[in-house]
């Protein structure tokens, strides 16, 4: 395939996969991934360059809106960020030694279970019990601003938060994705923060997070310019495009139709792994 | 997020400067990746593609010497390379910015959570541990 055509093509399926990541919530790197691979036969230790890049574009660029609304809790983001930041840079060195068929094993599982997720109707765990000892250390209790009034809520849990977003940040480096599905579990669920909160910190901590990987692909190779570049500017495009429809839409049944087609992505990818072992 | 006692104003200031700060780290790169991307499609529009199998050794530009290098050549692929960097380096300099806003606030602990993070970062910057 000549240069051009792959870049074209790469282009097209890298902005659907960041409209589509963003309108169901599932992220551009979880779909970019299996379409190099799968459809255009890229090594997938380049598509994860590629796709670690396009998740620093896509989560800086969302992340600078989130933060001049004062929702992101900038200090859960950066307590949590010394976890994800050491899962991040120890899952892509192993993903550097690591055989690509067992990468796409793992990937088509995660992958799986993300379109779960998706699908999955979310409760509010929020709380206004601020008695964890750790919270109060590391003054993680905090409010954020709806429709003009503020809302406190508490933070629980901390030490198994963060031992669950050190699995999320070393599965990150590891798949080169911003892992939102992990994070959203441990800081939803474990934590119990609300939901604007869990969500606007998850992404404000995924740039940092992809960059640390991002830095040991680099040096390793893994990032190459005739790849990363129509699919960061492809995933950037499409996620503008689709932040600006999400408002407009309802998205429930795009959920589900989305959540069925990545299920068949994850299990070719499990099946193209099995058969290369 | 505000901490009893503490200038409110501060926390909104941070906030809306930290927010540019990432908003033209990434208008920045991806214009670099933009222009880069159109001069190696120019000069290697023809050219067949390779990547079915990973060969890291072929890579020209996988470190930050060889891209500042690359640079200087004008080839679309090292400006392309150099654009990526500058988006790498985004979050990065969003945490120093924290750190340094965290110095302003005393908030000590903090701070030090914000060395970490870079430390971190900086180790596998080094290459220390990647190579």
């Amino acid at each position: 395939m000549s240069v051009l055509l792959f870049t074209i093509i790469v282009l097209v399926g890298a902005l659907l996969a960041g409209l589509l990541g963003s309108l169901t919530g599932l992220g551009g790197g979880v779909i970019i991934i299996p379409l190099l691979t799968l459809a255009l036969g890229v090594d997938i230790h380049y598509a994860i360059g590629a796709s670690i890049v396009s998740v620093i574009a896509t989560s800086s660029g969302s992340a600078a809106a989130y933060v001049k609304e004062g929702i992101t809790n900038i200090r859960i983001g950066m307590f949590l960020e010394i976890a994800t930041t050491i899962g991040a840079v120890c899952g892509a060195i192993v993903a550097v030694y690591l055989n690509a068929n067992y990468i796409a094993i793992i990937f088509g599982c995660i992958l799986i279970f993300s379109a779960i997720m998706t699908l999955k109707k979310k409760v509010d765990h929020s709380t206004l019990d601020n008695s964890d000892r750790w919270a109060n250390f590391f003054k993680l209790n905090g409010s954020y601003p709806d429709k003009g009034v503020e809302h406190k809520y508490a933070v629980k849990h901390v030490p198994a938060g963060f031992l669950m977003m050190l699995v999320a940040g070393t599965l990150s480096g590891l798949l080169g994705i911003g892992s939102g599905a992990l994070k959203v579990i441990a800081m939803d669920n474990i934590m119990r923060l609300p939901f604007k909160v869990s969500t606007t910190t998850s992404n404000f901590m995924m740039g940092v997070t992809a960059a640390a990987s991002a830095v040991v692909y680099l040096h390793r190779g893994q990032i190459d310019p005739g790849i990363a570049m129509p699919v960061c500017i492809g995933v950037l495009t499409g996620a503008s495009i689709g932040s600006k429809i999400l408002l407009k839409t309802k998205t429930d049944k795009l959920k589900i139709v989305f959540a069925v087609v990545v299920t068949l992505l994850a299990l070719q990818m499990i099946y193209k792994g099995i058969s290369g072992l | 997020m505000n901490t009893p006692g503490k200038e409110n104003l501060n926390d909104k200031d941070i906030q809306v400067i930290l927010g540019t700060l990432l908003r033209a780290g990434v208008i920045i790169s991806m214009s670099i990746v933009l222009i880069g991307g159109a001069i190696f499609l120019v000069h290697n529009k023809g050219a067949i593609t390779d990547y079915k199998v990973f060969k890291p050794e072929l890579s020209k530009f996988s470190s930050i010497n060889a891209i500042f290098k690359g640079v200087l050549t004008f080839h679309g692929d090292a400006i392309v390379q150099f654009g990526i960097l500058m988006l790498i380096f985004t979050p990065i300099a969003r945490i120093v910015f924290a750190i340094f806003s965290f110095l302003i606030e005393r908030d000590y602990l903090y701070v030090l959570i914000g060395l970490i993070i870079l430390a971190i970062i900086t180790v596998s910057l080094n290459g220390g541990l990647a190579h």
